[in-house]
């Protein structure tokens, strides 16, 4: 990303761990019969990598739809940044700078490369209707600006040469590295990322590892994140959450998870 | 003169962010104007400008309204007529009732009382998708037709609710002879396709087609996909409300609300199925394609075949045409001609080299 940018972030902020800023607080979610999560308890600290791991069905996709808002839990609490979360909606979670990528990628197929990433400075647009319409003056201004924190993030992400094309006709590893794009224009605060090297080559994985780690370097963004892949999560987390059938089984350090009698169990005897 | 980029180097986003990025279309877009703006109406014939040339433009004005509702914000419409028919009456109820209003305020309004109702109708499309959605706004297309033949105010009680358009007079000027009346309508459909670029290629268009693609991951991002719905009826009834007051005062001058039946509803689908889903300018090529095809049937047949098939086959062949061809752009090219035109310009670019 560029000099500029990259500096008023880092010095700003830094990589130090923080307070808590994500608590979350005997969660529990279930659909018709079925418990996706049951009273599950962790936090998440600013600037931190946060994973959760666990087999597939543990329920780690249903926490962080429970984090921004797209599931809403039948128990439990949340704060925020200190203040306590009612129902919220989404787009309400995008406002506080929390944005996220799917594990099954969720891009606007029938839009350019740009314009899906543009669709993640949605919130700091301010144009309506008719400025837009005539293209004039602020609208016009808007735009540019707009296009222009866009292309730092193209050239960060190191994909200048797809910028116009479709994202339906990209590889999947390439949609990949637009949907972190799209989360990133955001300048989210906290961003959560399912399954981001999913599917990916040894190549592609590292690629991705070195992207999350520089997000999360330069601009201090704290991360939640989703991974099947044990040697990136062990290499890269600061702290590790182990879900299994709904529960939490483990919390801590990588190296405090790894000799966890429980997650050994659920890792080697499971069945799963 | 080749039509090639070389050359051309975007040395700003805002170069790049045009319209049209490269210059032979810029300049195209200038020249087609001006030909049509011009020297069209100074050569074509009365037949050409009354019978072809000004429906093509209008019928372009509401297409372009539904690829906006159904090409970039993905809600199928099958209303589209019904608010062509609360523009056309709603204009001529404001030009009725409000002494002295000028005739382009008329037009706004009658587009805006369209676009109010198209909001009303659209509040289904909040809770329903596609073939559900499709057929609420059938709904919307009979109930309007309804109500402008069943009270009779809306026509200033004329008898089966038709209504005569006023004059057009703007600054003092009429606008009577089919020359005027076309470049008047020119200007409103180039005025307003312009205003639709714009829109599809800023922020407002990028919510419009995210929603479309996925609107959960809309909502994640920021983008409040009841509203960028509720905005797209809006805005799609209002040009479909202009398209109808046009329809009304600059073609055809007597209407009748029976006149935008479900067939013209269809008509309008199928010329944003042929020229291109999520394409201004197919929504040209579309309605071009439609009105000329009839056209081009009645005098070729009877060219070719003689008398021999009789007068009901031209018309049992144009319907043939149609479904085949409709059928071909679902199934083969989605994007219509628009894309067919791309595809060649694309060809075009690279040539002749082949990739
Ligand atoms: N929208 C939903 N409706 C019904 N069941 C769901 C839904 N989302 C998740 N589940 C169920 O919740 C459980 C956990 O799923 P998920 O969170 O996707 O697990 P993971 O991401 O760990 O693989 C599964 O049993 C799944 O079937
Ligand atoms: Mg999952």
């Amino acid at each position: 990303m560029s000099a500029a940018m990259a500096a008023e972030n880092t010095v700003a902020e830094g990589r130090r761990i923080g307070d808590v800023i994500l608590d979350l607080q005997g969660i529990s979610l279930s659909f018709g019969g079925v418990k996706a999560l049951t009273n599950i308890s962790f936090n998440v600290r600013e600037h931190e990598i946060r994973s959760i791991i666990g087999p597939n069905g543990a329920g780690k996709s249903s926490m962080l739809n429970v984090i921004n808002g797209v599931y809403h839990p039948q128990e439990g609490q949340i704060h925020f940044r200190g203040s306590p979360r009612q129902k919220m909606d989404p787009h309400q979670a995008a406002a506080q700078g929390i944005a996220r990528t799917f594990q099954n990628i969720a891009l606007f197929k029938g839009m350019s490369v740009l314009d899906n990433i543009m669709t993640g400075r949605s919130l700091k647009m301010k144009c309506g209707l008719l400025r837009h319409a005539l293209y004039w003056g602020p609208a016009q201004r808007e735009e540019i600006a707009h296009r222009r924190k866009v292309e730092e993030i193209i050239d960060f992400l190191e994909i200048q040469s797809i910028r116009k094309t479709p994202v339906g006709r990209l590889p999947y590893g390439l949609q990949k590295r637009v949907e972190l794009g799209r989360a990133l224009a955001a300048e989210p605060s906290m961003l959560l990322l399912d399954e981001p090297m999913a599917g990916m080559n040894v190549e592609e994985k590292q690629d991705m590892c070195r992207f999350i780690l520089d997000v999360n370097d330069q601009f201090g963004t704290t991360i939640v994140l989703i991974e099947h892949d044990m040697g990136v999560v062990m290499d890269i987390s600061d702290r590790v959450v182990v879900l299994d059938y709904g529960k939490k089984i483990g919390d801590g350090t990588p190296d405090e998870v790894k000799n966890n009698p429980d997650v050994i169990a659920a890792y080697l005897g499971g069945g799963h | 003169m080749l039509y090639r980029e070389a050359g051309q180097f975007k040395t700003s986003y805002s170069a790049d962010q045009q319209i049209f990025p490269i210059l032979q279309d810029r300049y195209g877009y200038w020249v087609i104007l001006a030909i049509f703006g011009v020297l069209v109406p100074m050569l074509a014939s009365e037949y050409w400008l009354k019978a072809i040339l000004i429906p093509v433009l209008i019928f372009s004005l509401a297409a372009i309204g539904l690829n906006i509702l159904t090409g970039y914000a993905g809600q199928l419409s099958l209303g589209s007529a019904a608010f062509m028919a609360v523009g056309a009456f709603g204009a001529y109820n404001f030009m009725l009732r409000i002494d002295g209003l000028p005739f382009l305020v008329a037009l706004i309004l009658g587009g805006l009382a369209a676009a109010a109702v198209g909001v009303l109708f659209g509040l289904p499309s909040l809770r329903i998708k596609g073939f559900y959605l499709a057929v609420a706004t059938l709904a919307a297309q009979f109930f309007i037709v309804w109500v402008l033949v069943k009270f009779p105010w809306f026509s200033n009680n004329a008898s089966s609710g038709v209504i005569t358009a006023q004059d057009v007079v703007i600054l003092g000027y009429h606008f009577d002879g089919p020359q005027a009346k076309y470049v008047l309508t020119l200007g409103v459909v180039a005025a307003l396709a312009l205003a639709a670029k714009n829109l599809v290629r800023t922020a407002t268009g990028r919510a419009w087609m995210a929603v479309r693609d996925m609107d959960v991951a809309a909502e994640v991002i920021g983008i409040r996909p009841m509203r960028a719905k509720l905005v797209a009826f809006a805005v799609s009834s209002f040009y479909c409300g202009v398209a109808g007051a046009l329809y009304a005062y600059t073609y055809l001058g007597t209407v009748e609300p029976e006149g935008f039946n479900l067939d013209l509803s269809f008509k309008i689908l199928f010329m944003i199925i042929i020229g291109g889903v999520g394409s201004i300018m197919g929504s040209f090529l579309g309605a071009a394609f439609i009105v000329l095809l009839p056209i081009l049937l009645d005098n070729v047949v009877p060219a070719i075949f003689g008398n021999a098939l009789g007068a009901g086959f031209a018309s049992n062949l144009q319907l043939i045409v149609f479904g085949g061809l409709i059928i071909f752009f679902l199934i083969v090219e989605p994007h219509g001609l628009a894309r067919l035109w791309q595809i060649g310009k694309e060809k075009l670019r690279l040539w002749p080299f082949p990739h």
